[in-house]
């Protein structure tokens, strides 16, 4: 924080107000109540952080749910992730790692002031979260899937659930599916918070001096990608190799 | 722009993210391999491990927490921290349970 500097109505403040008389003292994008561009981003970041801690809360949540059900129902945790498939699974998880990368390149590009840079990053972005999103929907769809193939019935939670599968599994798909889902509703949100960021980085408001929107848009975005890291081996994994990978 | 010390912000090369990118694909990777091979009890912990590590390596370059104030990173500790309060607390409860022959289990 700005302790080293804390003096607010000392001498740096005199100089602020002079400064403020000749416009351009400090940046236009700093608020007044900050002192200094560093220690806006900063408080801009710990916000952040203090909003993914309930976040971590709010999953963690799910993910208590999905430790004591599993502890209950080892064999239909099995057999549920053993209806998985793994390789799509798999490709999701490379295409989120591959979107913070060009998230962590976007953040970058905002720092050292190249419009390009900020603008293909964060297209790239948007595109590998909307894939990530098409390839949830084929995933979701099979589960629904009724007919040739399906006739005991679907995988969905449900009166429709295969009834020849353990009745536990409800549970394991009802936790996939609500895990599952919430996540890609951040993934939506975050599409959507990129394509603002988008705009504004085409319209060159972010500098080497003011780049926080970016920034935080973008822890947003890497703990989403966090999430999909634990998901994916406590989903799809953990039955493997009991069923010889991606089965149904 | 009279006060133009705005470069004193550490910008991370692109060679480091690529790095951190290429390792956690190899991680997640690994992370197949164990899942297809039968370590006994030891599959979800190592696979648990193996995302930690991930999770870890995407905390501190992606998100840059490395640079953050000392404030920033006890949130973010404390926020994990909290999180293995709730699971050890409440399975330690459950686990427990039967031990004692208590009703109502």
């Amino acid at each position: 924080m700005a302790s080293h500097d804390g003096t607010l109505h000392g001498a740096p403040a005199a100089a602020q107000a002079a400064g403020h008389a000749e416009h351009g003292a400090h940046h236009p994008r700093l608020q007044h109540h900050f002192h200094s561009m560093d220690q806006q981003l900063e408080a801009s970041t710990l916000g952040m952080w203090v909003f993914l801690v309930t976040e971590v809360m709010f999953f963690g949540g799910l993910f208590m749910c999905y430790i004591l059900y599993r502890y209950w129902y080892p064999d239909a945790w099995v057999a549920g992730s053993n209806h998985l498939d793994v390789t799509l699974g798999a490709l999701n998880t490379a295409v989120l790692i591959f979107s913070s990368l060009t998230m962590a390149l976007a953040v970058r590009s905002a720092q050292v002031g190249s419009w390009t840079g900020q603008v293909v990053n964060l297209v790239l972005t948007i595109v590998l979260g909307s894939t990530f999103l098409v390839v949830k929907y084929f995933e979701y769809a099979a589960k629904f899937r009724t007919g040739p193939g399906h006739e005991q019935g679907t995988l969905v939670p449900g009166p429709t659930f295969d009834p020849t599968l353990p009745k536990a599994e409800q549970l394991f798909f009802s936790l996939y599916f609500i895990m599952t889902g919430i996540h890609a509703a951040h993934m939506v949100v975050g599409i959507g918070i990129m394509l603002v960021m988008l705009a504004w980085a085409w319209k060159g408001r972010f500098s080497p001096e003011y780049y926080a929107p970016v920034e935080v848009s973008g822890l947003y975005w890497h703990f989403v990608d966090i999430v999909w890291i634990f998901l994916f081996p406590l989903l799809y994994l953990l039955g493997a190799h009991f069923g010889g990978g991606a089965a149904h | 722009m009279s006060n133009t010390h705005a470069h004193a912000h550490i910008v991370t090369p692109v060679s480091t993210y690529v790095t951190v990118f290429v390792m956690l694909l190899i991680l997640t990777g690994i992370t197949y391999w164990v899942a297809t091979h039968d370590f006994g009890a030891l599959n979800t912990p190592i696979a648990l491990g193996v995302a930690l590590f991930k999770a870890s390596l995407v905390v501190i370059y992606f998100m840059g927490v490395r640079y953050n104030t000392p404030l920033t990173k006890v949130v973010v500790v404390a926020g994990f921290f909290w999180l293995l309060i709730m699971f050890g607390l409440t399975m330690g409860d459950y686990v427990s349970r039967a031990w004692l022959g208590v009703p109502g289990r």
